[in-house]
């Protein structure tokens, strides 16, 4: 179980102080589909990053299992169980497609496993395992080889930070039907921020973050509608004004 | 008989744990230790002066040469001139390594002359790596140079690495793409650490009608160790070249990359890229998140940088 107690975090600017997560506090049961969404720069990815400990918060405490992990590095949460993946993540020169799957699944992988992984992506493993992970690759195949990375970590808790970004139509169906696979199987607690309706309406529950806040909780059903009342009434304002 | 010092050496430069098939030279602290010849391929000693000629018949195939040196006394100054005649249509693999265990208080160097005369539709993979060891304070010193002249439709791959250990290296490269359609990729591979000092020099020529080369250099500079590259390719006809210089620097290193190309004639295509940079904070953190730790993460990503 996933646990954010009274979690802040703040930047010092030009301005002053920017406050940019503000007293969050969740609990992330075991096995559950949780979608974060919310207006950009609302502090979803930073509070992601929070999880994952790439970020520190500046008040508050975060607990895995039990298990007070505040003060943890990146490494010994990754080695606790939580994944994350990047929503832009990096290249390597010289680091093969193959390397890097090994790398997450902590093993040499067989070439099988190494398939099964990219196949659940859309790739086809018979052209980029040993292809690799550099400039030669499109933005849209960098970000599948990085979901394939936490599905061969088998990680408790994988943490996705807009894993539709950049992902043709036909790879974010296949991709979609990974996470419910998942899901179904009861293999992982999932945390993905996203701002599509396809992932949105896999969810047990939705998390909607603005402002820094906490902002609103609960079902698909409860939730969503609001969202939707709430886009469409602004798109409408903007309309008015004519500052559209 | 070779001690364990210089089997060590043997297996690291040139991946020999035993005597090879195909022909063999094994040279150590300036003198022969081994040679074979195969069905092939002859090696003689030269008469002028200290260095072999290897004679590799026309149409050969899937045989290889090893030509491995090692030294191993402290203060031994060796110079070589090995001169390779590969015939017409054959494809053969050469590994060149060369190794230093200086234990001593004295420098100890190898220069060694490379040239190739490629025949017509001759394919030849060049395989060198350069490794020194030692606790003593002499220096290890390697200044390779490797001259090519490449006929029609010959096509020469030099894969060379600098593993680790060496001192001071002043490493030279010619290719002359005389024949059409002839071709030379050249990858390069350096890791200087301490206060060690490469400099890595290339001529390339595409003289005839549709030579291609390819350069990839790819180096690590830790510590306060020094590099420099000047990668120099001319495009005296149609032609198309591509060269591409990557380093990563470390600690206090200094690193310069000077590419030169210069096209001579109107269908001539010549391309460089250098980027010199520290690991990017993002790469650690993403291998971080798989689990590694920041030192583990750094070993990785310079492993497959260098591979």
């Amino acid at each position: 179980m996933l646990e954010l107690q009274n979690i802040s975090f703040s930047v010092d600017n030009d301005t002053g102080k920017s406050e940019i997560l503000k007293d969050i506090s969740l609990t992330v049961e075991d096995r559950k589909f949780i979608v974060i969404t919310g207006p950009n720069g609302g502090g979803k990815t930073t509070l992601a990053k929070a999880i994952m400990g790439i970020v520190r918060p500046t008040a508050g405490r975060i607990l895995y299992n039990g298990t007070d992990i505040t003060d943890k590095s990146v490494s010994d949460r990754a080695k606790l169980g939580i994944s994350y993946g990047f929503q832009q993540p990096p290249r390597f020169k010289g680091m093969k497609v193959r390397d890097l799957l090994s790398i997450a699944a902590g093993k040499t992988l067989s070439h099988d496993s190494a398939c099964a992984y990219l196949t659940q992506v859309g790739l086809c493993a018979r052209d980029y395992l040993n292809r690799d992970v550099d400039a030669s690759l499109s933005g849209g195949e960098v970000k599948r080889i990085e979901i394939a990375t936490i599905l061969a970590r088998q990680a408790e808790l994988m943490i996705f930070d807009e894993p539709e970004a950049g992902i043709d139509l036909w790879s974010f169906a296949r991709l979609t039907e990974t996470f419910r696979e998942i899901h179904d199987r009861q293999q992982a607690t999932i945390l993905i921020i996203s701002h599509q309706e396809r992932i949105i309406r896999l969810a047990d529950e939705i998390l909607l973050v603005s402002n820094g806040m906490l902002t609103d909780r609960g079902t698909v059903d409860e939730i969503y509608p609001k969202i939707m009342a709430q886009t469409v009434r602004a798109c409408n304002l903007l309309e008015v004004d004519g500052t559209c | 008989m070779l001690n364990d010092v210089q089997k060590h050496i043997l297996s690291v430069v040139a991946d020999m744990a035993s005597t090879p098939e195909g022909a063999v030279n094994i040279r150590v602290d300036g003198k022969k230790a081994l040679r074979q010849n195969s069905e092939h391929i002859t090696i003689t000693s030269k008469t002028d002066k200290d260095g072999i000629d290897i004679r590799i018949a026309p149409h050969t195939h899937a045989e290889s040469v090893h030509i491995p040196v090692v030294l191993s006394a402290s203060g031994f100054h060796d110079m070589v001139y090995n001169d390779f005649f590969v015939g017409e249509g054959a494809d053969v693999t050469i590994v060149a390594g060369c190794g230093i265990h200086n234990c001593g208080d004295c420098d100890s160097e190898h220069d060694g002359i490379h040239t190739f005369y490629v025949g017509k539709n001759a394919k030849v993979r060049y395989i060198e790596k350069h490794y020194g060891e030692g606790e003593g304070s002499g220096k290890r010193i390697l200044n390779p140079q490797t001259i090519l002249y490449l006929e029609e439709g010959a096509s020469v791959t030099l894969e060379t690495s600098q593993i680790r250990g060496v001192d001071d290296t002043k490493r030279y490269t010619k290719a002359e793409c005389n024949g059409k359609d002839s071709e030379i990729i050249i990858q390069e591979k350096l890791l200087t650490h301490g206060e060690q000092h490469a400099v890595s020099e290339m001529d390339i020529l595409l003289n005839g009608e549709n030579g291609r080369t390819q350069v990839v250099s790819r180096s690590v500079a830790q510590d306060g160790s020094s590099q420099i590259f000047y990668p120099r390719v001319q495009g005296n006809a149609l032609c198309f070249g591509h060269v591409q210089c990557d380093a990563i620097i470390m600690g206090h290193a200094r690193v310069r990359s000077i590419p030169e190309i210069t096209c001579n004639h109107v269908d001539a295509t010549l391309i460089h890229e250098a980027a010199i940079g520290k690991i990017a904070g993002e790469q650690i953190l993403k291998l971080m998140t798989l689990g590694l730790s920041a030192e583990e993460a750094e070993q990785r990503i310079l492993e497959g940088f260098l591979r």
